[in-house]
């Protein structure tokens, strides 16, 4: 029992950071039609800038807000100066610029910090946080910060003018410009949230998986499942995708872990965990296409 | 009575294709002007030049001064309010946040909480639906909720894309008794576009009559209403 509610635990966490990085692709995705590749580079980027920041002194909560302010000018850069240009480009020239961004901040990581792996601090106090033999203090941690993370956006989109700007610019471009909002602006603010939202996932999981600059790549495809199993179409739904798919492959693994136990006999096990991810998507695209929060979009012709 | 809308000259081009051949006319400040034509005559790419939705060339004057090759988003600020073909609403938004977005522009929060109450009175059906989302409207109350969010703009100028399209004789008519209201009541100067010519010329204190591109014929709307070609062409008898 305790076994299990520890693997539901990490779930939740696992699931935290899915949805984060999620979200991220979420938000870009409703106003572009574009899926970012380079998102989990990125937000692994950013988390190499908050450890610099610590290590030239700072203390982990005035880095961490000060990398998401500055993922955020980056991502608002990245869409000015890089995308902008590529407004009318055929889709596949931006699946390259994606891949080139991708390949860049890689590689830029490893020229800057090398490709060792480095520790990287928890915030969260052993001692204080976390419930013995249920939930683990850095666990905890993760999931109530990006709880909070979570809960601003959704304050912001729902109840704030420019949030209502954003999400009428996302929704339909033309008509978001003849009420006078300036939507070239609202894609750079996309762009912008979702580099801060992806640094925080990436600040979260460091301590799990290691700063590495190869960190986020697992990640992206558990957060581009996470994404396809809520619907791509809806933050909500990718938010819910993540935990559901965070849960769901570490209850996966301890119920193979308890066959193994019982019977001898290996089926399944936490090396599968990746593999379970991606049949979940296959499976929901099967039934589901428009995943399980999505709405088909039909258009008329 | 000066002009509010002074076009000159006109001409637009989607790609390569030209549609606009020198078109050109006036708005008086108050009227309601309507532009009448054939299907591809040129209606909606004017409406659509004069808020730089296409590629455009000639003046475009509003109030004295060229707004040609402004941003979309600032002749917008000029309070110019379009509503284009085809329901003018963010189907996935609520009644509320439609209404509420297209006073985006405008910082005097007391005037449009006033603004909002008097839209209501103009469209009372609109604030039984204010929680529900735009697309599950029916398709004159989307035509309302388009007029409306135009409202919330408090417009000079308001440029309307077929008011009538898709919706019952019934409904076509509160909607144009509404926006005979608003031009008298609210002051507002109309340009409107529309295929039910008897209607528009009903409305409307003048009228041009565009052709391939190029305005043909203008005039006072009862002197068009009564010229011969118009009758036969547009009005059917």
């Amino acid at each position: 029992m305790e076994q299990l509610l520890q693997q539901f635990a990490s779930g939740l966490a696992n699931g935290a950071i899915y949805a984060c990085v999620a979200l991220a692709l979420v938000m870009i995705y409703v106003s572009t039609d574009h899926i970012n590749f380079a998102q989990g580079e990125m937000a692994m980027f950013s988390t190499y800038i908050s450890w610099q920041l610590m290590s030239w002194g700072m203390s982990f909560w005035v880095a961490f807000i000060l990398t998401v302010m500055i993922s955020f000018a980056m991502g608002v850069l990245i869409e000015r100066l890089i995308l902008r240009p590529l407004h009318n480009a055929p889709v596949l020239s931006i699946i390259v610029v994606f891949i080139g961004l991708l390949a860049i901040f890689n590689s830029m990581a490893g020229a800057f910090w090398s490709y060792l792996i480095k520790e990287f601090p928890s915030p969260f106090p052993k001692s204080e946080f976390g419930i013995a033999g249920v939930i683990g203090a850095h666990q905890l941690g993760v999931v109530l910060v990006t709880l909070i993370v979570l809960g601003l956006l959704f304050v912001f989109f729902r109840y704030t003018p420019l949030g209502l700007a954003m999400r009428a610019a996302a929704q339909n471009p033309q008509m978001a410009r003849l009420v006078g909002v300036r939507v070239d602006w609202m894609l750079a603010l996309g762009w912008g949230l979702a580099a801060s939202v992806g640094a925080v996932a990436g600040i979260m999981v460091a301590h799990i998986v290691y700063l590495e600059p190869n960190m986020m790549g697992g990640i992206l495809l558990y957060a581009f499942a996470s994404a396809l199993v809520g619907g791509i179409s809806n933050p909500a739904g990718a938010v819910a995708g993540g935990f559901i798919v965070g849960i769901l492959e570490n209850m996966v693994a301890y119920a193979g872990n308890q066959i193994e136990k019982a019977t001898g006999v290996y089926i399944i096990g936490n090396g599968e965990k990746l593999t379970v991810a991606l049949i979940i998507v296959i499976f929901v695209l099967t039934v589901r296409p428009a995943g399980l929060f999505g709405r088909v979009v039909v258009r008329r012709v | 009575m000066a002009a509010l809308l002074e076009v000159s000259g006109l001409k637009a081009f989607y790609g390569q294709t030209q549609s606009l051949y020198d078109v050109g006319f006036e708005i008086p400040m108050g009227g309601i002007t309507t532009l009448l034509g054939a299907n591809g005559a040129g209606k909606t790419t004017t409406l659509r030049a004069i808020c730089n939705m296409v590629r455009t060339d000639g003046t475009i004057r509003f109030d004295g001064k060229n707004i040609r090759g402004m941003a979309t988003e600032e002749i917008v600020r000029q309070r110019i309010a379009h509503v284009p073909e085809g329901r003018g609403t963010f189907t996935t938004l609520t009644v509320d946040e439609n209404l509420r977005i297209a006073a985006y522009t405008r910082k005097d929060k007391q005037g449009v909480k006033d603004e909002l109450e008097r839209v209501f009175v103009y469209f009372p059906r609109l604030k039984e639906r204010i929680q529900q989302q735009a697309g599950t409207l029916s398709g004159g109350e989307q035509q309302m909720l388009a007029i409306a969010r135009a409202l919330m703009l408090k417009p000079r100028l308001m440029l309307l894309d077929e008011p009538s399209f898709g919706l019952a004789p019934l409904i076509v008519l509160e909607i144009f008794r509404i926006l005979r209201r608003i031009n008298e009541e609210e002051k507002v100067s109309i340009l409107l576009v529309e295929q039910n010519a008897a209607l528009a010329l009903d409305l409307a204190t003048h009228a041009y009559v565009l052709e391939t591109g190029k305005v043909v014929m203008s005039g006072p709307s009862d002197v068009v209403k009564n010229d011969e070609n118009v009758r036969k062409s547009y009005l059917g008898y």
